[in-house]
């Protein structure tokens, strides 16, 4: 555990308490600018914003309950051409620092004057969902608390009520709600030297790990809790979606739309493989498969495009569930893709977002592994 | 009916010839098979070759499109480990392979369509045993079931 420092929090209200650290990090110039989620005007949605002026946090609310876009495109978008010499804290979530990992390794991204602040995460609704929690005058600290109580609450999308990852991994500071006493105070930890100093210039009360000393039953029981229904969840899919028949019937109302890859933290390609004329062919080549086959899907290739995107993400998928988010028809590719991601890293022991040292199991090899693959 | 007589055409018999797409890389395999038809080595003509630069040059796309279109088997011939002409393209085919037989096992799938084989330049007997023997095999599987679906 690094060094421990604690927000004050008066009259149980969380969020003003987070807010002047917040404000903290950009007066003190900790950092210049920050990447953190804002309420939108009108409250319906809380949104990714840049901030360099600590006046204009007008709502940051990192901990309400919605992800519209996973981050680390976002970052990704920001760094790729070349990182700032200015230092921009980014408030992130687990999947979301865990994608971003892969996206450095997939050279997409660059950490160079970043500074990962992450929160610990509670879960996350649709986007409709939350605007209809809204509506109904559920607040982001009601639902802090009622997590607090231990409530699973079912309105959390299903990618987030199997994820085993609550806690954020590489982050220079974490902000510790799970297993937190909140209504007297935030633990915030620097997991990182650079973390260290930034808690050490803010005016906050130093903590002892005996504040934080909670936290590791609480997650650990947390995980246990996920990793069950995930295992779960996940048999059950590969039950529905096993054999061509079923997987077929799991797609019937996939339209092509490849709203999948256009969210997905992963799908980082400039040119998409399915934007490239490698398979165009005339109109006669459709009409020699139809003969063949009697009938013929159109639009064609429509597991060729799922089957293929698998190839080339699965591996670092981190089961954020964007892609389900942007599914028009409801086809559960999150747990699909999960699904078989996690039959991918089995095979090379790999976890997508756990080292950055850790090369991308196919950006490499290894001599005599894989026995059965290439020799019988 | 005609969706049973359907169903029936795609038992295993001793008429059906499966159809194995080839990715064969220049330096070794493709070579192999040049080998194999100079010095008339006999093996079933049920592959249908096509020259790669490398077998890491074949994405698991090329693979997946045969087998949807409706190939009975893919196989994808490199150098032994250690002769890559690029130093380490079959090793690093090895893996992509791997994965792609691990994606198709997950989702219920036949990997077993599926073959990674290193045949030298100079294993023209290699080549055509590995056909003969992919070839029998894929008689026993049967046709790829893939074929009977047209909602891919």
């Amino acid at each position: 555990m690094g060094k421990v420092a604690i927000i004050n929090v008066r009259e149980g209200k969380i969020l003003d308490a987070l807010n002047r650290f917040w404000r903290g990090l950009l007066e003190t110039r900790a950092v210049d600018a920050l990447l953190i989620p804002q309420t939108l005007p009108g409250g319906r949605n809380v949104v990714q914003t840049l901030v360099s002026d600590p006046q204009n946090l007008k709502r940051p609310d990192p901990l309400a309950p919605v992800l519209p876009v996973n981050s680390a495109r976002l970052l990704s978008q920001m760094t790729r051409v070349a990182p700032s010499p200015r230092k921009v804290g980014a408030v992130l979530r687990s999947c979301e620092l865990r994608a971003l990992v892969e996206l450095v390794k997939l050279k997409q991204a660059s950490l160079d004057n970043l500074v990962l602040i992450g929160v610990d995460c509670l879960g996350t609704c649709s986007v409709g969902r939350y605007a209809e929690r809204i509506e109904a005058g559920l607040t982001t600290e009601d639902f802090v608390r009622s997590f607090g109580e231990g409530q699973e609450d079912v309105s959390l999308r299903e990618a987030c009520q199997i994820c085993e990852f609550p806690a954020p991994v590489h982050a220079d500071l974490t902000v510790c709600l799970i297993g937190a006493d909140l209504e007297k105070g935030i633990p915030v930890v620097a997991q990182t030297p650079e973390g260290a100093q930034i808690l050490e210039g803010l005016d906050l009360k130093p903590g002892e790990d005996r504040e934080v000393a909670g936290r590791e039953e609480a997650l650990s029981q947390l995980i246990a809790r996920r990793t069950a229904v995930r295992d779960e969840t996940l048999a059950q899919m590969q039950r529905e979606a096993h054999g061509m028949e079923n997987l077929l019937a799991t797609f019937a109302g996939c339209i092509n739309c490849r709203n999948c890859s256009t969210v997905c933290p992963m799908c980082y390609c400039k040119t998409c493989f399915f934007d490239s004329p490698v398979f165009d062919v005339e109109a006669d080549r459709y009409l020699g498969w139809t003969e063949k086959r009697g009938t013929l899907r159109m639009p064609a290739d429509m597991l060729l495009f799922h089957l293929t995107r698998m190839t080339h993400m699965a591996m670092s998928c981190v089961g954020c569930g964007m892609c389900q988010e942007a599914c028009p028809n409801d086809i559960p590719v999150a747990h699909i893709f999960r699904m078989v991601g996690m039959g991918l890293q089995t095979v090379f022991d790999y976890v997508p977002g756990r080292s950055l040292e850790e090369e991308l199991p196919l950006a490499t090899f290894r001599e005599g592994e894989l026995p059965g693959i290439a020799e019988e | 009916m005609r969706g049973q007589k359907r169903e029936e055409s795609l038992l295993p018999d001793e008429a059906f010839e499966p159809v194995i797409v080839g990715f064969l890389c220049q330096w070794c395999t493709y070579t192999a098979a040049d080998l194999a038809g100079t010095t008339r080595t006999q093996y079933p003509p049920n592959i249908r070759p096509i020259k790669t630069m490398c077998s890491g040059s074949v994405d698991p796309v090329y693979v997946l499109r045969a087998l949807l279109g409706g190939a009975d088997g893919v196989l994808i011939g490199g150098c032994r480990p250690g002769d890559c002409h690029y130093v380490s393209g079959n090793l690093k085919a090895r893996r992509r392979i791997a994965a792609l037989k691990s994606i198709l096992k997950t989702l219920g799938l036949e990997e077993d369509r599926v073959w990674l084989r290193w045949i030298s330049a100079a294993e023209g007997k290699k080549f055509a045993d590995t056909v003969s023997e992919f070839t029998q095999k894929l008689k026993k599987m049967g046709p790829n079931p893939i074929k009977r679906h047209w909602s891919i």
